[in-house]
């Protein structure tokens, strides 16, 4: 297969876009594609200080290569979730942002939250008994937390994600399976800032997962190759799996699935609950973010509850010995 | 004469002479969900698999 720009070889064929590149076209595509997206979306522009959330995976740290490239002020948020999974994930993930991040004379901010907060992500399920035996539900809602609080903080306007486009249509997916109206509303590539809030923009969100594990090969990104070891058996993963089969047969399906989706919304296929419109945020007295319900928010609700059933469970230790 | 096949601790053997897309039909391996390269160079599914070829297919499906 040649490269469609220049007839060298290829070293990659996107099917759905009938578009076969080689390394150095490909490279050049991907950046402007993703300038194009930012523009088009009305993301960001050149003013605007952006925080990049990255995880060490191929998805974030592409994106930050990406915008360091286009000449963004972008910097990086890493959150040591303190997940060990019998191969160091989150200290390997780690290592490899800040190795990314010093390679390219990159600011990094690092939350370490057992170090913050007492406790890792895994410990915190386990002593608040969330999610089933999984901590992905807690690992959300203290990610989310410390995105929103770091974003703040430090005066970015904007904060940016890797999420691709697979990740979106399995997302899409799933709300759709359960017709899930208030999440349906609420997703997209851009949710504009609210009061307390940075605008959430994911630059990627129209490449295949196959495109930005593409560019990271290509680029000689080192990322972490393994899996949250809660990731497995996960739902999304599922979806994005039954999606690729609809993929294999009809070229373009996700892309058409999501860009779909987008353009009912737009059109008003998707209205807003009532009691979604009616529905009234308040600010968390412990935490200053903004909150659905009257009083602490979630994350400090956990976070309290961490406290008290560590307290509880060393006094019983204590007195057991 | 055969060709391998490695995803993560997983090794396939498959003739030679085929295609990568062919091989990944065999396999059951979707196209959509790997990379294929071969010393270390990423190649396309239209590539045909020389005897003793051994191609990593990198795993692009990430999640939780």
């Amino acid at each position: 297969m040649r490269c469609r720009k220049c007839g060298q070889k290829a070293v990659i064929n996107m099917r759905h876009h009938k578009l076969a590149l080689c390394k150095e076209h490909y490279l050049e595509w991907f950046v402007a594609q993703t300038e194009r997206f930012i523009k088009k979306y009305h993301m960001f522009g050149r003013d605007d200080k952006i925080l990049v959330a990255v995880s060490g995976g191929k998805d974030s740290l592409a994106l930050w290569d990406v915008l360091w490239r286009l000449g963004y002020q972008a910097d990086g948020l890493y959150i040591d979730l303190g997940i060990d999974g019998g191969f160091g994930y989150s200290h390997q993930s780690r290592a490899l942002t800040e190795a990314f991040a010093a390679e390219r004379g990159l600011t990094l901010h690092v939350v370490d939250v057992p170090g913050l907060y007492g406790a890792t992500i895994p410990e915190m399920a386990r002593l608040t008994q969330r999610g089933k035996g999984k901590p992905c539900s807690v690992c959300g809602l203290v990610k989310r937390h410390e995105m929103n609080r770091i974003a703040r903080d430090l005066g970015y306007q904007v904060l940016a994600t890797g999420h691709n486009l697979d990740d979106e249509a399995a997302v899409l997916f799933g709300n759709t399976l359960t017709w899930a109206a208030g999440y349906l509303i609420r997703q997209g590539p851009v949710l504009p800032a609210s009061p307390g809030l940075a605008r959430k923009v994911k630059p990627l969100f129209r490449f295949y997962e196959r495109e930005t594990a593409a560019y990271a090969l290509l680029r000689g990104i080192r990322y972490i190759y393994d899996e949250c070891p809660f990731s497995r058996g996960a739902k999304s993963i599922y979806y994005k799996q039954l999606l690729n089969k609809l993929e294999a047969d009809r070229p373009g399906a996700k892309l058409q699935f999501y860009l779909g989706f987008l353009k009912a919304k737009q059109e008003g296929l998707f209205a807003p609950q009532p009691q979604e419109v009616a529905a009234q945020m308040h600010t968390c007295p412990v935490c200053g973010q903004p909150t659905t319900a009257p009083g602490k928010c979630a994350f400090c609700r956990l976070i309290e509850r961490v406290e008290e059933n560590r307290q509880t469970r060393n006094t019983d230790a204590a007195q057991a010995a | 004469m055969s060709a391998k096949l490695i995803l993560r601790e997983k090794t396939y053997e498959v003739p030679h002479g085929i295609t990568i897309k062919q091989a990944l039909k065999q396999l059951e391996i979707p196209l959509e969900e790997v990379i294929p390269t071969r010393e270390g160079e990423l190649i396309t599914e239209d590539t045909h698999l020389k005897d003793g070829d051994v191609i990593r297919l990198v795993a692009v499906i990430s999640g939780g």
